[in-house]
């Protein structure tokens, strides 16, 4: 099966861009900080598209891109598990996980 | 003999101000007076061994001056190099001897005089402070060790008229004194800078040595009109006249008398107030040699307040004030005498103004101490409360008595002596002047009689308990001083102070000494009519000069002319503006740097909402800015 010839890279990276800013707006609209975390999430997969694609269309005899996005996923995995962490415990503090109401850096 | 125990004299007095001023809350108020009076007087028996060994030993005829003392303390370069030591030459061992003399009786007399008062302690630690500083001006080898010490006096002068510095009064006298003396050194200061910058030296026997540069070859810089040195000697002579309240600048010394009794005998009588006197003295070579035409100013200065202070006196109520007026008169005198006065054989009038200098100490510190006696007794300063106290004060009635006659001129007092040879002095050169010192040697009379019938005969008032005899601490002092006024004319000071050192040779003047006795006998004569008994002719004399009286009893209002100088004129078109340019124009230029901070940081803080979906907009958007800003400049 000839991926390249069925999908073009063009595609490939109007997918990376189109999940990259959903996640994007998902950080910058919704207030719940879980769903922001969805979104950081969603761009960080939208970063391994990219590798994956430009490895796989431009360089196929190399792995980089692959590592990559494998050493993103890991470092997503981490990076979840400690913001996951931290919003228990703003809610503990705070009594909610509305970002709107976590304000008090400003002091 | 070596004289390295001079040291002593200077240090003595400065370890007891230090002491007292330490330890005196410690301890009790009597010791701290007992050990001051005591340090005194190992001083002034030190002072006197000091005149009788230097006065014994002259070298030939005339005196050596010797800088018992002279070490470097200050070398800014190879030039300017400032000196700390003790000079002995007869003037300043002639001064050690005043000064200490009068110290000693003021020390003794304030035990009981200043018995019970607060800050006993601390009064005695500034009497130390201010016999150091005295000391040190008049053992100053050059002209700025003086200056030091002068501003030192100054400094002990404030704080004993501000003694009481519960009373608002004495407070603003301690400033004005202050004040004014510092704006007269500031004279002081500039003619000392302006005197060294030609000659190269602080030294006085290098400033007054005949073959040196000062006088030698004085510069021939001319300045509107005279000559550089001149314009340096009357700006070292507006110091002097400051310290010695010479007119203009005597706008001080009255009301200096807030103070303490004592404290007025010793400093504005007796010894801080002839420091202009000896400044000029000090300098009368360079004085005589290159700036003549100082002296003649300085002449006509010390005449115009002898007579100006003379006629205040007469009309003043409050009897320590009458004393300031003649300090005034008095010290006008001995600038009349300076100024007048040639060099060398010439010098009669240098010797007379440092004789009466001599006598005028002893006759003034005891007209004072006897007016500080009266007034412990009737608690009061005027002389209408007064009166009729011969027969409840005979000690003080005796001393007081003699100190008039002293003042007055009456021989064989010392005060007849001294003023005679400056009246000899003033004839010799000037005629107008001789003139105006006769009339003031007569009002002086008249003035120190009415002062003495008001207060020991006239009517006697009634007393709320009956005024009686000073304490022995303060009648002892009052009796050795009445010696030292009676007997201190025959000192033969021709013999010892001179312009050059060498004996100077006098002689007696029957048509001047039968005059000036006259007209002061006539001023006691008619004090006598007018104040033997309460009657109503001195009321009459006042109606009948009615603006004249009022002038003199508001001093020739030069207060309120100073008032208004400084309070309108400088206040308004100086200060003022000053004040103005700086509340707006320089605190302005501040002020609108912090504001446009304020509100800029005011108008931005917003942003810092905490709110991290804002902050995450900022930076995306930021971020997209920089995208399509490369893509733009790439492309």
């Amino acid at each position: 099966m000839n991926l390249q010839a069925e999908i073009p890279l063009d595609y490939m990276i109007v997918l990376g861009t189109i999940v990259f800013f959903v996640g994007l707006m998902g950080v910058l609209i919704r207030r719940n900080l879980i769903t922001m975390l969805m979104g950081i999430e969603l761009m960080l997969n939208a970063v391994n598209i990219n590798f994956v694609a430009f490895n796989h269309y431009l360089f196929p005899n190399r792995l980089e891109g692959h590592f990559f996005a494998l050493i993103v996923m890991a470092i997503a995995a981490a990076e979840a598990a400690i913001a996951i962490a931290l919003i228990i415990n703003i809610y503990r503090q705070f009594n909610t996980v509305s970002v709107d109401d976590v304000d008090e850096l400003k002091y | 003999m070596s004289y390295s125990y001079t040291l002593l004299i200077l240090l003595l007095p400065v370890l007891m101000f230090l002491f007292i001023g330490l330890t005196g809350n410690k301890m009790k108020p009597e010791v701290s007076g007992i050990l001051g009076t005591t340090g005194l007087f190992i001083i002034t028996l030190l002072s006197y061994f000091t005149a009788f060994y230097y006065f014994g030993h002259r070298s030939g005829e005339s005196f050596q001056t010797i800088e018992a003392y002279n070490f470097l303390w200050l070398q800014f370069t190879g030039t300017l190099i400032i000196n700390i030591g003790i000079l002995l030459d007869p003037l300043s061992v002639m001064m050690l001897v005043v000064i200490t003399t009068v110290s000693l009786m003021v020390h003794i007399y304030s035990l009981g005089y200043m018995k019970g008062e607060k800050g006993f302690a601390r009064y005695y630690a500034f009497l130390s402070l201010f016999t150091f500083s005295m000391l040190g001006l008049v053992l100053a080898t050059n002209i700025f060790q003086m200056y030091i010490f002068w501003e030192l006096v100054g400094v002990s002068s404030y704080l004993l008229i501000g003694f009481y510095y519960e009373r608002p009064t004495a407070v603003a006298a301690a400033k004005k004194a202050f004040i004014v003396t510092r704006f007269a050194d500031l004279g002081f200061l500039i003619g000392i800078l302006l005197l060294s910058f030609y000659t190269n030296t602080f030294n006085f026997i290098a400033l007054t040595d005949l073959n040196g540069l000062a006088i030698a070859q004085p510069t021939t810089a001319v300045f509107m009109g005279l000559s550089v040195t001149t314009w340096a000697m009357l700006l070292i002579f507006m110091g002097g006249a400051g310290k010695s309240a010479m007119f203009p600048l005597h706008i001080w010394l009255p009301d200096a008398m807030e103070g303490p009794t004592p404290v007025s005998a010793l400093i504005h009588a007796a010894t801080m107030v002839v420091a202009g006197v000896y400044l000029v003295a000090r300098l009368f070579p360079v004085y005589s040699f290159t700036a003549p035409e100082s002296l003649e100013i300085i002449a006509y200065i010390g005449s115009f307040t002898s007579l100006f202070a003379a006629v205040i006196a007469c009309t003043q109520l409050d009897i320590k004030r009458v004393l300031a007026f003649s300090t005034l008169s008095q010290i006008g005198y001995m600038m009349v005498a300076l100024g007048v006065s040639g060099y060398g054989a010439e010098g009669l009038g240098y010797m007379a103004s440092l004789f009466h200098l001599f006598t005028h100490a002893f006759f003034k510190a005891l007209l004072f101490l006897g007016a500080g006696s009266v007034i412990h007794a009737v608690h009061s300063n005027l002389m209408t409360d007064m009166g009729g106290l011969r027969k409840y004060m005979p000690i003080t009635h005796i001393t007081f008595l003699i100190a008039c006659l002293t003042i007055a001129g009456i021989p064989p007092l010392s005060g007849f002596f001294s003023k005679d040879e400056i009246l000899v002095a003033a004839f010799e050169h000037n005629k107008i002047i001789f003139a105006v010192q006769w009339i003031v040697a007569g009002i002086t009379a008249f003035y120190m009689f009415r002062l003495y019938f008001n207060i020991f005969w006239n009517r006697t008032p009634e007393y709320h308990h009956a005024p009686h005899e000073s304490p022995v601490t303060m009648t002892i002092p009052l009796i050795i001083l009445a010696a030292a006024s009676i007997f201190a004319g025959f000192v033969p000071f021709h013999d010892l102070v001179t312009s050059d050192g060498n004996p100077l040779h006098t002689e007696f003047h029957a048509f001047i000494a039968v005059p000036s006795i006259a007209i002061a006998v006539v001023g006691i004569i008619l004090a006598a009519m007018l104040y033997y008994r309460k009657n109503s002719k001195p009321e009459t004399i006042a109606k009948t000069l009615k603006g004249l009286y009022a002038l003199a009893f508001h001093k020739f209002y030069i207060d309120e002319v100073y008032l208004f100088i400084t309070h309108k004129v400088i206040f308004n078109f100086i200060s003022r503006p000053v004040a103005w340019f700086d509340r707006h124009i320089v605190d302005g230029t501040m002020n609108l740097i912090g504001n446009a901070t304020v509100s800029a940081s005011g108008s931005i803080k917003k942003m810092q909402s905490g709110q991290v979906q804002w902050y995450i907009w900022y930076f995306t958007s930021g971020v997209l800015l920089l995208v399509f800003l490369i893509l733009y400049l790439t492309y």
